[in-house]
């Protein structure tokens, strides 16, 4: 049966392939060994083309409509242009065919990694070998998130979506219903930036944190990207936060690497310790980094840095 | 894809593939299009079949299988592949200018010139790839130290940070690829002083120097399968559980966990497998309240002992 429905599908797009003209239905009917053999119905023959239709424009294929006659605005007839349809002529260098391999193995994931094996596969099919990519260097981007796909097809498609998301700190997700601008992989995970209805503002969404279904809302094509919009920038303002304040800490020798690494002053003081400087935004995010040391790193100021840090220690103490 | 979705785009592409290459053996073929030869073979009889309206004799897909080679003479106009769709073409851009922008990729001349063509025979399709972004990693100052040991098979001198014991170490290392997955650029190599293959995180890298020596990773050294992702557990692993509150539920999203159950009170209970419970208990100290170890329960003791000698510097 499945064999059968491609059979006919492909007689079809050869078929509107093949005319110049618009044909009407009913010489689609007859030039079309799937639609008369069988002898469906007029009726069964009319759903199974409707939905013959949909296929083949789910699937990229140009399908035109136009008027049969120039006088009457009667039943439309159909055609698929070649230019339209046609992928135009590629020819690609060894080593860029060897790039192309390359790019092709980046996505990890689903959709992703999918569409680009078809997309390869047209490309070959134009006459290109892809040649395994012989490079040292092989970059890979997963997309495990499960908000990831409904979140690409909205950016795609320009639709409005609405998602339950649990903020940094937050129990309970909240909803959310944003206008999605575009979506950004920085540092390893996946971003979506958009304005959020709600709070009238641009915002950026972690997609491990969305909660739930992704739901479209209303029409595609609805949302408009604001011109000059930097997703990018955008992304990494959120996820990497400038420092606004400067915390001194006491560090045993050797020890507080990443804190040292970023230090902006470092001095000696006593046997075996140094006290270095080292700027940060947030006095919760800056604990974060500082508690794991342990005994190793000790936040001399200021007093919300340190605060949070002993009100970790205290907890575990407490516990 | 349902069943018919799927396989249409794969005749519509197979009849133009096979244009461009009389005598194909369709082993390779069926490989290229992913699926088996038996498989193959019924796709090739049902192009037979196929072709024009009218069906005659010159009408159809024409095409000579001869022993384990195929030839098809006759495409009934489907002379190219179709365009490609607009998710075909995001992906493809999207990957490209991530790798365009790589540093230290040796293909970057190569990745740009592509990039154009494909841009250009993807045309409006390729439009919504602008809303996609990678940034794949900063660059690592040592990367290009690190390429040179590669493309040249030297043996590697690294000051490396091991981040689970806050410590600087100092290896020889047998270069074996650079990879960058999850946004971090990491060397694989073999490591002399673990005896074993390692993956050191570029960033992590203080000092690298490019020794005299040839590289020459064991013949024992294989590369990680990565299609499970960077980390695999093993079941000889130390099993910790923890109890996770909202504040702490990132975690379960960072690390690979075993198990991961609704505890009570909107608390997750995950189970991990690590190698190494170090970074365990660094772990445990940042999250304070937000996090607490169930098991093992020398683990729990350490990290309370730990936040104690912490908390005394701090005064009463």
């Amino acid at each position: 049966m499945a064999a059968k429905k491609t059979e006919r599908l492909l007689n079809l797009v050869i078929c509107l392939l093949a005319t110049r003209r618009y044909l009407s239905v009913q010489e689609i009917r007859e030039a079309v060994p799937g639609y008369t053999e069988d002898g469906p119905t007029e009726e069964a023959f009319r759903r199974m083309f409707e939905r013959d239709k949909a296929e083949l424009r789910e699937l990229g294929i140009p399908l035109e409509t136009g008027s049969l006659t120039a006088a009457f605005d009667d039943e439309p007839g159909y055609r698929i242009a070649r230019r339209d349809y046609e992928l135009p002529e590629l020819v690609l260098e060894p080593d860029e065919a060897a790039a192309l391999g390359l790019a092709a193995r980046l996505w990890q994931s689903a959709p992703l990694a999918g569409a680009t094996g078809s997309a390869l596969l047209k490309i070959r099919a134009a006459g290109v070998d892809a040649p395994e990519a012989s490079g040292a260097l092989e970059p890979r981007v997963g997309a495990s998130e499960p908000a990831f796909e409904p979140c690409l097809q909205a950016v795609r498609d320009r639709q409005v979506v609405r998602f339950g998301y649990r903020a940094m700190g937050r129990t309970a997700p909240e909803d959310r219903e944003v206008e999605p601008w575009g979506v950004v992989s920085w540092r390893g995970r996946w971003y979506l930036v958009g304005h959020d209805r709600v709070r009238g503002q641009e915002r950026v969404f972690r997609l491990s944190r969305v909660v739930g279904t992704v739901a479209a809302v209303g029409e595609p094509g609805a949302v408009v990207v604001p011109d000059g919009v930097d997703l990018r920038a955008l992304v990494a303002r959120t996820a990497a936060d400038a420092p606004v304040t400067t915390a001194r800490v006491r560090l045993r020798a050797g020890a507080g690497w990443a804190l040292r690494r970023e230090a902006t002053a470092t001095t000696p003081d006593g046997e075996g310790w140094d006290v270095v400087e080292v700027g940060y935004s947030d006095p919760e995010r800056f604990a974060d980094r500082v508690t794991g040391y342990g005994a190793d790193a000790l936040v001399l100021s200021p007093q919300d840095a340190r605060d949070a840090v002993v009100r970790r220690l205290r907890a575990l103490v407490d516990a | 894809m349902s069943g018919s979705q799927a396989h249409l785009p794969r005749l519509l592409a197979l009849v133009p593939y096979l244009l461009a290459r009389p005598g194909a053996h369709v082993a390779e073929v069926a490989e290229v299009f992913g699926v088996s030869e038996k498989r193959l073979r019924a796709d090739l009889d049902l192009l037979w079949v196929c072709g024009l309206p009218g069906h005659g004799p010159g009408d159809l897909i024409d095409l000579e299988l001869s022993g384990d080679t195929v030839t098809l003479f006759e495409p009934a106009g489907v002379t190219r592949p179709l365009r490609l769709t607009v998710d075909e073409a995001l992906a493809l851009v999207v990957a490209l200018r991530a790798l365009a922008e790589t540093p230290g990729l040796d293909e970057r001349d190569a990745v740009d010139r592509v990039l154009a063509k494909v841009e250009r025979v993807a045309g409006a399709a390729a439009r919504s790839a602008d809303r996609v972004e990678v940034a794949l990693a900063d660059e690592a100052a040592v990367l290009p130290v690190v390429q040179d040991a590669l493309d040249r098979g030297r043996l590697l001198h690294l000051s490396y940070h091991v981040a689970a014991r806050d410590e600087t170490t100092e290896r020889d290392v047998d270069p074996m690829r650079l990879l960058l997955v999850e946004g971090r650029s990491y060397l694989e190599a073999w490591c002399r002083r673990a005896e074993g293959v390692r993956l050191f995180r570029l960033d992590r890298v203080e000092g690298a120097q490019v020794l005299e020596a040839p590289a020459a990773p064991p013949a024992a050294a294989e590369q990680r399968d990565l299609s499970e992702g960077l980390f695999q557990p093993s079941p000889e692993h130390t099993l910790v559980t923890l109890a996770l509150r909202p504040g702490a539920h990132w975690v379960a999203d960072y690390h690979p966990c075993e198990t991961v159950e609704q505890g009570e009170d909107g608390e997750l209970v995950v189970g991990l497998r690590t190698p190494a419970t170090e970074w365990v208990r660094r772990l445990a100290l940042r999250l304070g309240a937000q996090g607490r170890v169930l098991a093992p329960a020398t683990l729990a003791t350490q990290v309370r002992d730990d936040a104690r000698a912490a908390l005394s510097a701090y005064g009463p």
